[in-house]
């Protein structure tokens, strides 16, 4: 009893100020949540809202090939995305940790402009280039590499292009968080003891930036599936994902118990990515994430 | 020597790439003629246009009043949380943080959907309110990452000296902690209104019919067509953002300064 | 001793299913220079905590000038700490620093200024109020954390050891300073330190800790002359420890046998013949000859080295125990390897652990 008493006395006001963000948690993101997870399970009514009738239908109506279509096209598009991240996010994540103090603060201060401005300004500049007679059709035509405007905008590659635009920062900061705290003498070690550049590289520099190469992965490949105005603005209807299907379902179809099923498979895909990071890396928080 | 020249080589032409699109955006902003792919000289019109445009205006005040909102909410709610979970040992706390967290971690359409769905179930009107709900919650994990980290950081020892030297727990709170992770509360909530000010994704699934945030309008613009005073309206808010990145670099060099 | 300030009764307290104190009594009087010495781990400063009120015992009572102050927050403590790391706040200057304890109990303005200058001119840094703690070195923060702790005339100064981080030089400028301090306020000050020399130079008395128990109080002669454990006299004194049995009493000496040899030591009453004897020896009290002359123990020398004027020997007894002499001056008369003798007056030889033989030999029965 006693003891209960001094306990309070001393953490009183820690629990005061822990008490907002319990209650909004629990209020506006962990009910939400589980509102979600029961949706999934309802019935829709006939013309609208929810009837509370348990069905397994909704998840039933994922498995049928069109929406696994939509689910394979998306997981598609966010791999070919993480990959080409990768490929230009990590070299340049790796050569920025390799600058000086000053060049680094600099480098990384022009990264944080693009990355803090409204992702769909930069998309609308994108479709100033893309547009038919656009900017890269006038710049290909005008030095005659092709003889017709390309049409590029509200294509795949256009859409892809896009996602890899707004999404590689993120590769890139992880990578350099991770690049920056390496020990460069453990290259230079491996050198000195044979390697080549190429296998040093393998064998040193790849192995020690992992965690902020997974790190990246998953930064990219969560996002690059629900992000829906982007394949919305430069892929035109062409391009459907999970994020659009389900935007399309809340919005349109009215369908919400089909929207949330949706959602909760995405959601279990998220978590298993996470997971799987967490199960290869053993590191709880994300570099360079924040 | 030739192998630093190529990394440098390499950064530079990613940004360029990376600012070509906003350069673009810029400089048609001060374009003459309707058509993007056409420079009809300079002018400034679109401006013009822009400043007799009520709906937009109304669409910039929502979303900085929006901004405000979440971001100051978020820089409460975060860091009295982050330094409260300091000082408690309790056994939920893991999985609060966790959930609390969750926002920036699942796609943000899920965020959308579930916000929407679970306010048409509590019978909350759509709107500012349920916007700066919405908002707040993903402004949150901002605040509380950055605030946390600085906690990690500080010295355990000077909140004992201030209880040693007669501060209570909440005066020590005001006159010990909150001046040392300042800096990180404000690059937290500066964060916070850029990505709120950002939004698209959750905005458009749990704004009302009568509220316009300048993303959902530029986005169905975007989505019907398009008039340069979209440029016009970009190169403002660059300029915003900009201000704000250079605001946050000052404050984080001063952070730098004084430890 | 004169009036008492602070009293621990039975102080227990645990980290983890570790037992860090295991009932600590100790009664402190007013204007004492105590000192817990003990190396790291022993629960000294787990002690000071539970003084100070930022650690709650599991078990017992603190009393503070006759008041129970177990369950009252640090806050409210009229003791004040000086921190092992200074823990002065950054973002205030020296001025604000030292006026912050005051400034919370809204001591008037003008009080707070002559305070603080007054403080300051104790710690000699007169001048230093708009400095902020990273333009000091770390002798002056050092100084700061004093004065920020003093200003408030604490019923009782805590210390935890203050002079860890500031170099030997520094360090034994700051200990005559510290006692001077002391007794020109006539605080209490409680000091925490794991240096044997520290302890003894400045302290009134000194507690001795290890493993979460007190080994011993007592003043610095008592404890360095007269250890009453055998750890007490190996960390205080860096003793040789022996072990044997009582087989004589005679004007004043008792005569220990070990194995065959016979040693002496002095006589202090409680012992009685045939009891088994724990014996102290300290280093510097070890003579080593070539030749017996009369009692004196058989060893070969193993190893010699110099150290701060010093002469170490390591010393081989029969039974394969080390023992370890030392003396002043570089010249030795025997090399390594040579069979020597040691043997020693029977005055500096101490009993010690006489409370644990007993024990043990009444739990043999």
């Amino acid at each position: 009893m006693r003891r209960e008493n001094r306990k309070r006395q001393h953490d009183g006001h820690g629990f005061l100020m822990i008490a907002p963000m319990y209650l909004f948690t629990l209020l506006f993101v962990f009910a939400p949540l589980c509102y979600m997870v029961i949706l999934s399970f309802l019935t829709r009514a006939e013309v609208w809202g929810v009837v509370h009738e348990v069905t397994l239908d909704n998840y039933r109506n994922i498995m049928t090939p069109v929406y696994l279509r939509t689910f394979y096209e998306s997981l598609k598009l966010a791999g070919i995305c993480v990959v080409l991240i990768i490929l230009t996010g990590y070299p340049f994540g790796y050569f920025m940790a390799k600058l000086s103090s000053v060049w680094k603060r600099r480098v990384s201060m022009l990264l944080m402009i693009p990355f803090w401005t409204s992702a769909l300004i930069r998309m609308y500049g994108w479709i100033i280039i893309f547009r038919s007679n656009g900017v890269l059709d006038k710049l290909l035509m005008g030095l005659h590499i092709t003889k017709e405007p390309l049409k590029l905008l509200y294509t795949y590659p256009a859409v892809v292009v896009g996602m890899v635009y707004a999404l590689v920062p993120f590769m890139i900061f992880a990578v350099y968080s991770s690049a920056e705290k390496m020990d460069w003498s453990l290259v230079e070690a491996a050198r000195d003891l044979g390697a080549s550049p190429a296998k040093a590289f393998f064998t040193v520099t790849l192995k020690l930036t992992m965690p902020g190469l997974l790190s990246g992965v998953v930064l990219t490949f969560i996002p690059s599936m629900g992000l829906f105005f982007i394949a919305d603005i430069l892929g035109g209807n062409k391009v459907v994902l999970v994020g659009s299907l389900i935007q399309e379902q809340l919005m349109k179809a009215r369908n919400w118990p089909f929207a949330a099923a949706l959602s909760v498979v995405l959601m279990l895909l998220t978590s298993l990515i996470i997971w799987l990071y967490r199960k290869i890396t053993k590191v709880r928080e994300l570099e360079g994430f924040y | 020597m030739r192998k630093i020249a190529f990394s440098k080589l390499y950064i530079g032409l990613i940004l360029i790439i990376m600012y070509l699109p906003i350069l673009l955006i810029v400089i048609y902003s001060f374009n003459e003629s309707k058509i993007s792919s056409v420079w009809g000289g300079f002018s400034l019109k679109w401006y013009e246009m822009l400043r007799n445009d009520r709906a937009m205006h109304e669409a910039i005040k929502n979303s900085v009043l929006l901004g405000v909102l979440s971001c100051c909410a978020a820089a409460v709610v975060g860091t009295l949380g982050a330094v409260g979970m300091s000082r408690v040992k309790l056994r939920t706390k893991g999985a609060v943080e966790y959930i609390s967290m969750l926002p920036i971690m699942i796609p943000e359409i899920i965020l959308g959907m579930i916000f929407m769905t679970f306010f048409a179930l509590i019978g909350l009107p759509f709107g500012m309110t349920t916007l700066v709900i919405a908002h707040t919650a993903f402004c949150i994990p901002y605040v509380y990452m950055m605030v946390k980290a600085r906690l990690a950081g500080m010295d355990a020892s000077l909140l004992e000296a201030a209880r040693d030297l007669g501060a209570s727990p909440w005066r020590v709170f005001f006159d010990i902690t909150l001046p040392l992770i300042a800096p990180a509360v404000i690059s937290g909530m500066l964060l916070s209104f850029a990505m709120s000010l950002d939004d698209v994704v959750i905005s458009i699934f749990v704004t009302g019919a009568e509220t316009n945030t300048l993303p959902i309008k530029i986005y169905t613009q975007m989505k019907t067509g398009v008039t340069p005073e979209i440029n016009a309206l970009c190169t403002i808010m660059l300029g915003v953002t900009l201000a704000i990145v250079i605001l946050s670099g000052i404050i984080g060099g001063r952070k730098r300064g004084d430890v | 001793m004169k009036q008492s300030i602070l009293t621990l009764q039975g102080i227990e307290k645990s980290f983890d299913d570790t037992k860090v104190l295991k009932g600590i009594h100790l009664e402190i009087g007013e204007g004492e220079f105590i000192t817990f010495l003990g190396p790291s781990g022993c629960g000294k400063t787990t002690t000071l905590r539970i003084i100070s009120g930022l650690e709650q015992p599991d078990a017992g009572r603190v009393f503070l000038a006759g008041e129970d102050v177990t369950e009252l927050a640090p806050e409210k403590r009229d003791v004040n700490t000086v921190f092992q790391n200074y823990a002065l706040f950054p973002h205030m200057n020296v001025h604000d620093n030292v006026a912050y304890g005051m400034k919370i109990r809204k001591t008037p303005k003008q009080e707070i200024r002559e305070r603080v200058t007054t403080a300051l001119a104790m710690v000699q840094l007169s001048g230093y109020e708009k400095r902020m703690p990273a333009q000091l070195s770390g002798g002056q923060r050092q100084r700061v954390a004093i004065a920020r702790a003093i200003v408030n005339r604490p019923k009782v100064l805590l210390l935890d050891e203050p002079l860890g981080a500031l170099d030997l030089q520094l360090r034994r400028q700051m200990q005559v300073e510290l006692k001077r301090l002391q007794r020109k306020l006539g605080i209490t000050f409680i000091y925490i330190t794991h240096d044997q020399e520290e302890a003894i130079n400045m302290s009134s008395r000194i507690v001795v800790m290890h493993d979460g128990v007190l080994e011993q109080v007592g003043t610095p002669d008592e404890v360095y002359y007269h250890p009453r454990t055998s750890y007490v006299a190996q960390f205080v004194g860096n003793a040789n420890i022996l072990t044997g049995k009582i087989v004589r009493r005679e004007e004043g000496i008792l005569s220990v046998l070990m194995d065959q040899e016979m040693v002496h030591v002095m006589d202090n009453g409680n012992a009685l013949v045939g009891d088994m004897a724990v014996i102290a020896v300290r280093s510097e009290h070890i003579l080593v000859t070539k030749e017996c002359t009369g009692t004196g123990l058989a060893a070969l020398v193993k190893e010699k080295s110099f150290a701060g004027g010093m002469l170490r020997m390591t010393l081989v007894l029969k039974d394969g125990k080390l023992l370890v002499a030392s003396r002043h001056g570089i010249d030795a008369d025997c090399e390594e390897g040579d069979q020597v003798f040691c043997c020693w007056e029977p005055e500096q030889a101490v009993l010690v652990d006489e409370g644990k033989q007993k024990e043990g030999a009444a739990a043999q029965r």
